[in-house]
């Protein structure tokens, strides 16, 4: 029992043996990009359209190049300043898009739900890009191939996220499929940013960040969005620094080995120190990024199996 | 004519109870017992006086392909509603007496039920200057109020509500401190939480209370609260209540029969204003409409149009449509036992009607004859196209529900029968 769904909206729904599906089929992906010829042929005569409704160069260029890799014909369509802005409504815009007949949709979207919704109206598959606060399930599927392949396991560790977790569609995702694989997951951030009853989930919450990183295998840093700053959800970028921001003496209080992780992009000097960050014994960051290629050719290649045989079976 | 409907359930609402009996009317007031000209037999169904609505949206003017007064007047004949009173929160709104006198016409000439009318409290609803308060209840407006935009400056407010008692006016506030609220689409929790909703405290309601209620204290003005929704809010209430002053509240039947949890997976239809709130919420909300400490359930019927509903829940409008399910959904709690079928009718006839002053929600000699006789039981699953309303964003779509009106009677004449 792998992963069967047609659409990929969220961990929510996911059963664990789903989850490790991908997981295994992306360390084959891994290896395939560090060879010389990248190609793979999953998605080859496909059609993936990146609807992204909301500004992305990391994340639209993973979907983009993982679709390449694969054999797709990929087209990119930059929402914010198309059809949107000219009154027509999401729902229309799907229509619209699926008269096209693409195969597979990677939909990013502002709004909680929206992608949900769009996933509703059309008839390929629809892959959550991130939406709203939500969910952004690659990246927590990529966040845990970093985990298992630096930690070589993915269950019974200690994993503190830090941050700006109430904005954080990342956090969520993270949540659920970490807890789903039967980890501890402990918050850490200033109460302002921190969702309501969050702690209903199974979680830990700590407002200070030398107790709530005590004694973690995993450090994940979430960014912190410039307009939380404005929006008086914290003092100023100085004291959170000094109290949230990730730097080599509070990070002296989690494991020796723990590994520090970013979704990015990073604002460096606010929630995690340069050198830090760039310090490759202790940070993934890098690879965070080449895992998010080989996640997102893996989910495509079975989003596109599963549709495959949803038509012929 | 005499006319006698024999053979039924009589809900009395001033005294709750049921009891095997008949009703007597002639020229569209209920009369005495005595010799029929023409009888009815209800067949043992139910018989109560018509349902009061109050805070009806009718999108009359501007919004009329959303709702109309005919069509309102059709929803609610065919919900056993037989008195709506209507909202200002029209664009325009109905904030002077030209307008007032507009739509009164319009209503009285399409609009099979009696119709009343509530009119905004400031301009605009801009919460900057109060409206004709004198002019406008000299006009025939039972109520004043800004529905859902809060009046923020507590100085204007104060002046509104001094202004109101002066003429001795009703006033009617919306329960929920617009700073907490804007831009929210869900109560705080667990479920917001786990949707990545922008989400309200429920204690943002209880903070428009205490302030409103403090400016009742000052003025002596008589208060009536919308929609109580949330348990912290009660004990709040029942302290004023008990220290004399003038203050009534009301709820939703949507937030007495769903929760928050409905919405899974973001279905906007479920998007009301104040957001649905929780278990423990609706469940006090329950025991305080059993406890008397909410006076009245209305459906806050709220026709929007497709347009307005399929977009992401974030940007959806609020709010449902009730005339047609008001009846079956309060049922529900009358057969899973919250609330007496007595208690429940008392809040839909009696109670509004003592709150407007108006003459129904009573069966009693010189009591208008709207009536309705209607079936407890009788299952069905809705479905929303068999509405009458213009818009069908209901809530209850595809649900199981029990309880039909047979008939509907005005002023002595049947308005809607099936």
């Amino acid at each position: 029992m792998g992963f069967k769904d047609k659409h990929l909206l969220g961990i929510e729904p996911m059963r664990p043996e789903a989850i490790v599906e991908i997981l295994d089929l992306a360390e084959n992906y891994v290896q395939l990009n560090r060879s010389q010829d990248k190609r793979a042929e999953a998605l080859t005569g496909l059609t993936q359209i990146n609807m992204f409704f909301e500004n992305s160069t990391r994340t639209q260029a993973s979907f983009e190049l993982a679709g390449k890799r694969l054999g797709a014909n990929v087209m990119n369509l930059s929402m914010e300043a198309s059809s949107l802005k000219k009154g027509e409504t999401l729902i229309d815009t799907a229509l619209t898009l699926n008269a096209m007949k693409p195969d597979l949709l990677i939909v990013r979207h502002p709004q909680s739900g929206a992608v949900d919704l769009l996933s509703q109206k059309v008839n390929c598959s629809v892959l959550n890009a991130g939406d709203g606060r939500h969910e952004h399930p690659t990246q927590a599927l990529l966040d845990a191939l970093t985990i298992r392949r630096a930690k070589g396991r993915l269950h019974r560790l200690s994993i503190a996220i830090c941050g700006d977790i109430a904005h954080s569609r990342v956090a969520r995702s993270n949540i659920i499929l970490l807890g789903k694989m039967e980890n501890r997951v402990r918050l850490i951030g200033p109460s302002t940013l921190m969702p309501s009853e969050i702690d209903d989930l199974g979680v830990e919450v700590f407002q200070d960040m030398r107790t709530g990183l005590k004694d973690v295998d995993v450090v994940m840093m979430l960014r912190l969005q410039k307009e939380r700053m404005d929006g008086g959800f914290i003092p100023s970028e100085r004291e959170y620094y000094y109290r949230y921001g990730l730097n080599k003496e509070k990070l002296s209080h989690a494991k020796g080995d723990a590994i520090v992780m970013h979704p990015g992009p990073m604002n460096r000097g606010v929630e995690i120190d340069g050198e830090l960050a760039d310090d490759i014994n202790r940070s993934v960051i890098q690879e965070q990024v080449e895992m998010g290629v080989a996640i997102r050719m893996a989910a495509m290649h079975l989003l596109a199996r599963n549709d495959k045989s949803g038509k012929h079976g | 004519m005499k006319t006698l409907l024999t053979n039924a359930k009589v809900i009395d609402p001033v005294t709750e109870t049921i009891s095997d009996g008949e009703v007597m009317f002639e020229d569209g007031v209920i009369i005495p017992r005595e010799k029929a000209d023409e009888t009815f037999d209800c067949q043992g169904q139910y018989i109560c006086p018509g349902l009061i609505d109050l805070g009806v949206k009718v999108g009359e003017p501007g919004e009329r392909h959303k709702e109309s007064y005919k069509s309102a007047g059709a929803a609610a004949a065919a919900g056993g509603v037989t008195t709506i009173v209507t909202r200002p929160d029209t664009n325009p709104a109905i904030d002077t007496p030209e307008v007032l006198e507009f739509i009164r016409r319009r209503a009285q000439e399409v609009c099979p039920v009696n119709v009343f009318h509530m009119v905004a409290l400031t301009k605009e609803r801009a919460g900057r200057e109060m409206t004709e308060i004198g002019f406008l209840k000299d006009a025939g407006a039972v109520a004043f109020t800004d529905f859902t935009n809060v009046v923020k400056n507590s100085k204007i407010l104060l002046r509104a509500l001094s202004y109101a008692k002066s003429l001795d006016a009703l006033v009617i506030g919306h329960p929920q401190d617009p700073d907490l609220s804007d831009d929210t689409s869900a109560t705080s929790g667990k479920f917001a939480s786990l949707r990545g909703l922008p989400s309200v405290t429920p204690l943002a309601e209880r903070m428009a209370l205490d302030r409103d209620m403090a400016l009742v204290e000052l003025t002596g003005v008589q208060y009536h609260f919308d929609q109580i929704t949330t348990a912290r809010s009660i004990p709040a209430l029942e302290r004023a209540k008990e220290n004399g002053h003038k203050i009534t509240a009301g709820t939703s039947i949507h937030h007495l029969t769903l929760n928050e949890f409905d919405i899974a997976d973001y279905r906007s239809f479920f998007k009301l204003n104040p957001p649905l709130r929780s278990e423990n919420d609706r469940l006090a909300i329950i025991e305080a409409v059993n406890s008397g400490i909410i006076d009245v359930i209305s459906s806050f019927h709220t026709p929007q149009d497709e347009e307005s509903k399929r977009l992401p829940f974030e940007t959806a409008a609020a709010g449902a449509v009730g005339l047609e399910t008001l009846l079956p959904a309060s049922l529900q709690l009358f057969h899973n036992q919250s609330v007496s079928l007595g208690k429940l009718i008392k809040t839909m006839t009696l109670n509004p009607a003592l709150l407007l002053g108006l003459p129904g929600g009573r069966i009693s000699p010189g009591a208008p004859a709207d009536l309705i006789i209607f079936d407890a039981d009788i299952p069905f699953i809705l479905d929303r196209e068999n509405l009458k309303s213009k818009s069908k964003n209901t809530p209850f779509d595809g649900q199981k529900l029990q309880g039909k009106v047979r008939r509907t009677i005005v002023a002595g004449k049947t308005i809607f029968e099936c």
